[in-house]
């Protein structure tokens, strides 16, 4: 990693690595208090229903730790780049409008979610043209309608606060 | 003779109108999906695995399965025209495919990939017709702790077999069997990790972190690296085809090695993506002038693509055999086969002939129309890499959403799938394995079963999986692969000693 690039970075490799294995250490601790709750030895009919998950977050626990000491003795990671400001914000570009997508689809149905996800996107990051954006957005909430609920009849979400659908009549 | 039997039995279960348009279907399926960043072999398959629950079984895995072998031939067109290798296993392909095509030789070196990807297949299932029933007629033999040491040797290779940190390939597969045993336990019938949550009381499906984890995260890592789509742009024409074939049999050295390797690593789960770059190592050591490698050497292009499509289907033979997959995509396969009430283990072998043996068959007939698909239509399928990735990312996301609610109807699997594809993207990042969790993840009830059953049987002694020579044959190799990466540090501070 050059210099240059160290003053565009957001955050270092170290710092993530860390993260990430203080993570698995607690996910261990919490699979671990789950299974010991449950019992994790051996009943009076074999082994309890505790006791494999117990072992598996003990080798979770072992092997985080582990990540977690390199990491902290590695120095060096801390200059090495995780990920940059610039390209960061490209990820959460996809990111977040992908949580509202996910929000909406489930208040208000895929159909028009995905149509609306998919113009927005485009006009916002591919700068396209704003009919042309809706015509494709439209087209592939056509397609999807016309391929699950008309050919396969497998029913996707219609939305738990309203159903636009309903409103125009087609559900 | 009795496999040769069994396969023409196969072939007239396959041949059906409706297979044979399956077969087509998903082949060109297989290659779009290959070809578009964010959609793979595993979270493609996926996706799509809803959509068969209706079809009688032995059509969606003909189906399913050639959308994996279009996949594992259309990551190669990226590769070569693009400089992108659409899934992992391409990389290698990339080394002296692209370089060709910068030299005009894109026709030749598409022919050359796909020939050999052919090859390598061909020799794969060849192996399959004749190994897979020898392997599941020994393996009528296993009792629990047979299969508990066969899923510890499986899952203790990934440690040995992997380049990088030991204890990131323990955690990643840890953390999938831990995430395998939330929800009901089919022992005991206790709710195990669920946290009084009636979301969780389902458990984890595997086929939503597949599609989070390659789907989701692989999106958001292309975003990141702001992909764009500069290539070259391709025709076959047929001159060009039967010249290069012409010219293929000087390679049958390199081809026949890189059967092997693929072959071996693609029962072993090691995977297509190693055995692509031991081939390649390997022929690059082999070769009488090594220097042209990386510069457009059509060796360099043969190598890689026979083994990564050897071992791609290779991963099928523990899948049939033994019910234990060797890849995330034989993974999912796997994961069809319960859904549709097949028992995958041996006994499929005696219970589901004309299952397995229509599967064999439709291997052959899918890689000769694969073949077919991707000679005659490389225009169509490179013109859709000329979409901007800003329409492309939407459309998949919302297919991915699709995909993930389909397999349960559930809006929670949604955002769960969002949430592996942030993990994917750590994971990828920070290089921990995802094969092995979602191996972890398919595989974690049955391993967990047959280590209780086991333990029953000896009343909690350990000893039994050393308790005859075949158990502690397997267990033994299995706890070798697991310390390996502690017994190849020790070995280098001998010889310096």
């Amino acid at each position: 990693m050059s210099e240059q690039s160290n003053q565009n970075s957001l955050v270092s490799m170290r710092t993530v690595e860390i993260a990430v294995a203080l993570m698995f250490l607690v996910f261990a601790i919490v699979v671990m208090q789950g299974s010991i709750k449950l019992g994790s030895s051996w009943g009076s009919d074999g082994p309890q229903a505790g006791y494999f998950p117990f072992y598996i977050s003990l080798i979770i626990l072992i092997s985080s730790s582990a990540t977690l000491i390199q990491a902290v003795r590695q120095k060096e990671l801390s200059n090495e780049t995780f990920v940059d400001k610039g390209p960061f914000r490209q990820v959460l570009a996809v990111l977040i409008p992908a949580f509202f997508f996910t929000l909406s689809m489930q208040l208000i149905g895929i159909y028009v979610s995905a149509a609306i996800y998919i113009a927005f996107f485009m006009i916002w990051i591919g700068k396209y043209a704003v009919w042309k954006s809706i015509a494709l957005g439209v087209a592939v909430s056509v397609a999807l309608y016309m391929m699950f609920e008309y050919w396969f009849q497998i029913p996707l979400p219609s939305g738990s606060l309203i159903n636009p659908l309903a409103l125009v009549g087609i559900q | 003779m009795e496999e040769l039997n069994a396969l023409l039995n196969g072939f007239a279960v396959a041949l059906s109108p409706f297979n044979i348009l399956l077969m087509l279907v998903g082949v060109t399926l297989g290659v779009i999906i290959g070809v578009l960043p964010g959609l793979g072999g595993a979270n493609g398959i996926a996706i799509l695995l809803p959509l068969t629950f209706t079809m009688p079984p032995t059509s969606a895995i003909i189906m399913l399965s050639c959308i994996y072998w279009g996949a594992l031939f259309g990551g190669a067109i990226t590769s070569i025209l693009f400089n992108i290798p659409g899934e992992p296993w391409s990389v290698a392909t990339t080394f002296d495919g692209y370089p060709m095509a910068q030299q005009g030789k894109a026709g030749e070196a598409l022919t050359i990939s796909f020939t050999s990807s052919f090859i390598g297949a061909l020799f794969a299932i060849i192996m399959i017709t004749f190994l897979a029933p020898l392997v599941a007629k020994f393996a009528l033999r296993f009792g629990p702790p047979e299969f508990f040491a066969v899923y510890l040797l499986t899952f203790c290779s990934f440690v040995g077999m992997n380049k990088g940190s030991p204890f990131k390939v323990l955690s990643a597969m840890m953390l999938g069997f831990a995430l395998a045993a939330v929800g009901m336990d089919s022992v005991t019938g206790q709710l195990r990790l669920t946290f009084g949550s009636t979301e969780l009381m389902r458990g984890f499906d595997f086929l939503i972190a597949v599609i989070g984890l390659f789907g989701i995260g692989e999106i958001l890592q292309s975003m990141e690296e702001g992909l764009n789509f500069s290539g070259k742009t391709a025709k076959i024409r047929a001159k060009v085809v039967f010249e290069t074939w012409a010219r293929l049999p000087r390679y049958w050295a390199t081809s026949l090695r890189s059967c092997l390797i693929g072959c071996w690593m693609g029962i072993t789960p090691g995977g297509a993506t190693p055995a692509a770059f031991m081939s390649y190592g390997l022929a690059k050591q082999m070769s009488k002038n090594p220097k042209n490698f990386g510069k457009g050497d059509e060796e360099g292009l043969v190598a890689p693509e026979t083994a990564n499509n050897a071992a791609g289907t290779a991963a099928l033979l523990p899948m049939l055999s033994l019910g234990i997959p060797g890849s995330p995509t034989a993974a999912v396969l796997l994961g069809g086969l319960l859904i549709w009430g097949l028992q995958p283990g041996p006994l499929l072998f005696v219970e589901q002939p004309d299952f397995v043996w229509g599967l064999i068959a439709s291997m052959y007939l899918g890689n000769i129309a694969a073949l077919f698909v991707v000679l005659t239509c490389v225009p169509t399928f490179a013109a859709i890499l000329k979409i901007p990735f800003s329409i492309i990312a939407p459309v998949i996301i919302v297919i991915c959403a699709v995909g993930a609610y389909t397999v349960n109807n559930a809006m929670f699997d949604v955002w769960l799938m969002l949430g592996f594809g942030v993990l994917g993207y750590l994971f990828k990042k920070l290089d921990y394995p995802m094969a092995p969790m979602v191996l972890a993840l398919v595989l974690g009830d049955r391993a967990e079963d047959s280590f209780r059953q086991a333990m029953l049987v000896s009343q909690g002694n350990l000893g039994i999986f050393f308790s005859n020579p075949l158990v502690g044959t397997i267990t033994g190799l299995a706890l070798v692969l697991l310390f390996w990466p502690l017994i190849s540090k020790l070995r280098p501070q001998k010889v310096a000693a």
